[in-house]
């Protein structure tokens, strides 16, 4: 089972924009690496990472193999309101991890 | 005579060999400057790629190509009517010339996206920014790999 850890800013004020930050346990095995025997070890990356803020998408994004061994990905958001972000990775062999965090807006 | 008939057919035999092995090259593993533009014209098309606004962060030298910091900011006032889009970054040398497709909108704030990537060997890395306004614009950068990622597999 994976980990995934979210880090946001203890309080914000609305209208501020804020930094999310995202790191999820994941080997990222990019598929061009052989193997102890000489075969290839089969590609098992996350594909996709999504960002939502009380239900709405606010930031995607469409990982490859160049993406690097336990993801950490970081981008910005507004605060609107206070609410819960939900965040979701999704790859090869049915990977699928869910976390949320919530956030207070004062 | 025939000795050197024959010798003669040999030398001539092997210069051949050596032409065939050198017309065929060793399967290529990784993208090329061809491919990352081919990659490019994908997503552009026929769109102009204008130099400038996108800032491309990544350490002019990394030891280690296994986890290389990188963070891509685009100069954009992030409103409704004018913000960034999309933020595609591309390789030159790594297996795919694909790193990552970030897609965000006007409720970003700020376009500014980081990762942590491979990277092959050293290389050319280029990010492009789509906006609002069907335009994109484009930063690249040089990095210097001295350990390259994906070299475990020779060690193993």
């Amino acid at each position: 089972m994976s980990n995934a850890l979210i880090r946001l800013p203890k309080s914000v004020k609305r209208g501020e924009v804020f930094e999310v930050k995202t790191l999820i346990q994941h080997p990222m095995e990019t598929g061009f690496r052989a193997g102890a025997n000489g075969t290839m070890i089969p590609r098992d990356i996350i594909e996709e990472f999504l960002c939502t803020y009380n239900g709405v998408e606010v930031f995607r994004l469409k990982m490859s193999s160049a993406i690097a061994a336990n993801p950490f990905v970081s981008f910005f958001t507004t605060a609107t309101e206070t609410g819960v972000l939900f965040f979701r990775w999704t790859g090869d062999n049915g990977f699928k991890m869910e976390e949320t965090a919530s956030i207070t807006v004062a | 005579m025939d000795t050197l008939h024959r010798t003669d057919v040999t030398r001539r035999g092997f210069l051949a060999g050596v032409a065939l092995v050198t017309l065929i090259p060793a399967a290529p593993a990784s993208a090329t400057p061809d491919e990352l533009a081919a990659a490019i014209k994908e997503l552009v098309g026929s769109a102009k790629l204008n130099p400038g606004r996108v800032t491309l962060d990544i350490p002019p030298l990394v030891e280690n190509g296994n986890t290389v910091p990188m963070k891509v900011s685009v100069e954009s006032p992030m409103t409704a009517k004018d913000h960034v889009k999309a933020i595609h970054v591309f390789n030159e040398r790594n297996p795919q010339p694909y790193v990552m497709n970030a897609y965000l909108g006007p409720r970003a704030g700020r376009a500014s996206v980081s990762a942590h990537i491979k990277l092959r060997e050293s290389q050319k890395l280029v990010a492009i920014a789509e906006l609002s306004d069907g335009s994109f614009w484009t930063a690249s950068a040089n990095v210097i790999v001295t350990v390259a990622a994906c070299v475990e597999d020779l060690v193993q």
